[in-house]
């Protein structure tokens, strides 16, 4: 095994999301940004892989149509190598197809690899397709919802974790994996590793650099509107004197919803 | 034949299969079209007929002792074909751990969309479907369609509820494919215990959160759930954390649709709000009256749930018997 390429997403921080309430829209001019949090999984199994086995390079690879380097530093001092930042603001509207065909070109421009190390499903769009698609692109053996992997010569073994079993799938290499949230806990870069990262290098490709034909990253699916739900919800407090008034008045107000009872 | 035609739907799971039939069929006959079911594995042949039964016209049935156990290269190549030469308009495929990658791929074969987990479906007044599904974190819902044909989308199991059988006439057709072989090798299959009572199914879930300090005090959410007759639920952190349970109600895990939900030391994170979204009634107990679970709630309690649980428990007894 000599190099880990691993699929990050700079992903929309959701849980520091405004909406505006008159419209329901999301605000997401100027929200936080982060790596996505499955992705850190996939980073921190290729480290780990790495200080078990040595000698391995860790590329990460990112599709943005904004900036990424600030979120591509953590990666680097979390223990990637070096990291690739594909950056094109015609990348605004793509979908997980084009997305993923940006992927395959850019890792076929990098070269040979081991191993895609990718997460099962991005913390902003939770669509949890574009490794599928990669792997479909590239042609390579897949694996996913993957709790545990070992690395075995020129081949993996990895444990899925289904709906109603574990299986434990083999595969040569180069193959790709998909990673759950289960399989670790990603480290925290400490000041040392920080500043280490600084040096490390941060290559940015553009569309053009990558010769990417506009039509193949044309959207398939088109998204009519995107909305907070509304909440119609009561909202109604329950007070009272004590916790056995409140118990009450709480107990005849479901009654008379209908939800409790007969 | 550059038509497009009908609508197929799989899932390797029997049940979401039948769960998906029942909303195929909906959309087939809006549309007028042909709902087709795709059967594939080693000794299926018994099932085709139930599958007409819950609305298939048609079911194109792959037997082949190659496809016993479910892996992806040969169910993508089979589904592949299929497409290729029946040209399907929509293809809705069941979102499992592996249904969802199967779409994702059929969908990169075929260079069209696909949109995975709807939670609801319609058609626009073009006859394209329209699928619904929760997106950034739980925060918004997004209505999306299809600029290509065909349209795949993923079904998550229990969205939609399985349809009464009714006898039916449809075709059973054995469709003939070369078997590719699969890429990876699985070495070793553990069936996992799974509960057979399914949180989906409850009318009335109370939930625990971080509020509740010890393991021990789960009891006093079960005491309440055996009065109404519910389950007892949970934050994703009392599984993942604490390993006080092993799943829980929210995006990530169970989307749950009771009569009532009783969110007890939860703050309502978008996370976990995402799944209870279809609840009917929400009450909410937390001692932080500026929780964001309250903004969701039907009725909130600003209180101690140490305090209010039992008093509940004895309010309740006393209005049930
Ligand atoms: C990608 C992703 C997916 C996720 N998916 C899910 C998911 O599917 N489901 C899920 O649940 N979470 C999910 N989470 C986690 C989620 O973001 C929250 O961290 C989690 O829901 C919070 O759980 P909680 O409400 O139990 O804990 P907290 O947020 O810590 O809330 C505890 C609450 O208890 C109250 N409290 C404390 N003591 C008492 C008392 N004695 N009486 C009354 N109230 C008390 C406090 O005021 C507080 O509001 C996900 C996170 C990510 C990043
Ligand atoms: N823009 C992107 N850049 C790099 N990797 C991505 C990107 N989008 C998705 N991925 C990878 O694909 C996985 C699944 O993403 P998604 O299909 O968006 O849920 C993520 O966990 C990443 O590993």
């Amino acid at each position: 095994m000599n190099r880990i390429i691993v699929c990050l997403k700079q992903a929309i921080d959701v849980s520091q999301l405004k909406v505006d309430p008159a419209t329901r829209q999301l605000i997401t001019a100027g929200a936080a940004k982060k790596i996505s949090d499955f992705d850190k999984n996939a980073l921190e199994e290729a480290i780990r892989i790495k200080e078990k086995i040595g000698n391995i390079e860790i590329l990460t690879v990112t599709v943005t149509a904004e900036d990424a380097k600030t979120v591509l530093r953590e990666a680097l001092a979390m223990g990637a190598d070096k990291a690739y930042m594909v950056n094109d603001p015609s990348f605004k509207d793509i979908d997980t197809l084009g997305t993923a065909y940006i992927l395959a070109e850019t890792i076929k421009k990098i070269g040979n690899f081991d191993l895609i190390l990718c997460g099962e499903t991005s913390l902003d769009s939770f669509s949890g397709l574009v490794s599928s698609r990669l792997a479909e692109l590239l042609g390579l053996p897949q694996i996913t919802s993957v709790r545990k992997i070992s690395v075995e010569g020129d081949a993996v073994s990895a444990e899925r974790a289904l709906e109603d079993s574990i299986e434990t799938v083999k595969a040569k290499t180069p193959a790709l994996i998909a990673v759950t949230r289960e399989i670790n806990q990603p480290r925290i870069p400490s000041l040392m590793m920080i500043m280490k990262a600084s040096k490390k290098e941060i290559i940015t490709w553009t569309a053009a650099d990558l010769n990417l034909p506009r039509e193949k990253l044309d959207m398939k699916i088109e998204v009519k509107e995107v909305l907070a739900p509304k909440t119609e919800r009561k909202r109604v407090k329950i007070t009272g004197e004590s916790a056995q008034e409140i118990a009450e008045r709480l107990v005849k107000a479901l009654m008379e919803e209908g939800v409790i009872g007969r | 034949m550059s038509e497009n035609k009908g609508i197929i739907v799989y899932s390797e799971k029997h049940d979401l299969l039948l769960e998906i039939l029942g909303k195929g069929r909906e959309i087939a006959d809006k549309l007028q079209k042909e709902l087709a079911a795709v059967l594939i594995g080693y000794g299926v042949q018994g099932k085709a007929n139930e599958l007409i039964k819950h609305g298939a016209d048609k079911v194109f049935l792959i037997d082949n002792h190659a496809l016993t156990s479910f892996q992806i290269e040969p169910y993508l190549n089979v589904l592949h074909s299929l497409a290729t030469k029946y040209k399907p308009e929509t293809v809705l495929i069941g979102s499992t751990r592996n249904g969802k990658p199967l779409a994702a791929r059929l969908a990169t074969r075929l260079q069209t969309g696909c949109i995975p987990d709807c939670n609801r479906l319609s058609v626009d007044e073009e006859g394209r479907l329209v699928c619904e599904r929760i997106t950034y974190g739980g925060t918004a819902i997004a209505k999306i369609t299809f600029k290509t044909k065909p349209q795949i989308a993923t079904i998550p199991p229990r969205t939609f509820e399985k349809p009464q059988p009714k006898e039916r006439n449809g075709q059973i057709i054995n469709f003939d494919v070369k078997i590719e072989t699969p890429k990876t090798e699985i070495v070793e299959t553990k069936p996992l215990e799974v509960s057979a009572v399914r949180i989906e199914d409850a009318d009335v879930i109370v939930s625990c959160g971080r509020g509740l300090e010890k393991k021990e005090d789960i009891v006093l959410l079960e005491e309440l759930a055996q009065i109404l007759n519910g389950q007892v639920g949970n934050t994703r952190p009392l599984a993942e954390d604490r390993k006080w349970f092993t799943e829980w109600v929210g995006l990530s895990g169970h989307k749950v649709k009771p009569k009532l939900y009783i969110a007890c030391g939860i703050s309502g994170v978008i996370q976990h709000v995402a799944g209870i979204r279809d609840a009917k009634l929400i009450v909410a107990i937390n001692k932080d009256e500026n929780a964001p679970i309250f903004e969701v709630a039907d009725y909130g309690v600003v209180g101690n749930l140490y305090e209010i649980l039992p008093a509940l428990k004895e309010a309740l007894k006393k209005q049930l018997q």
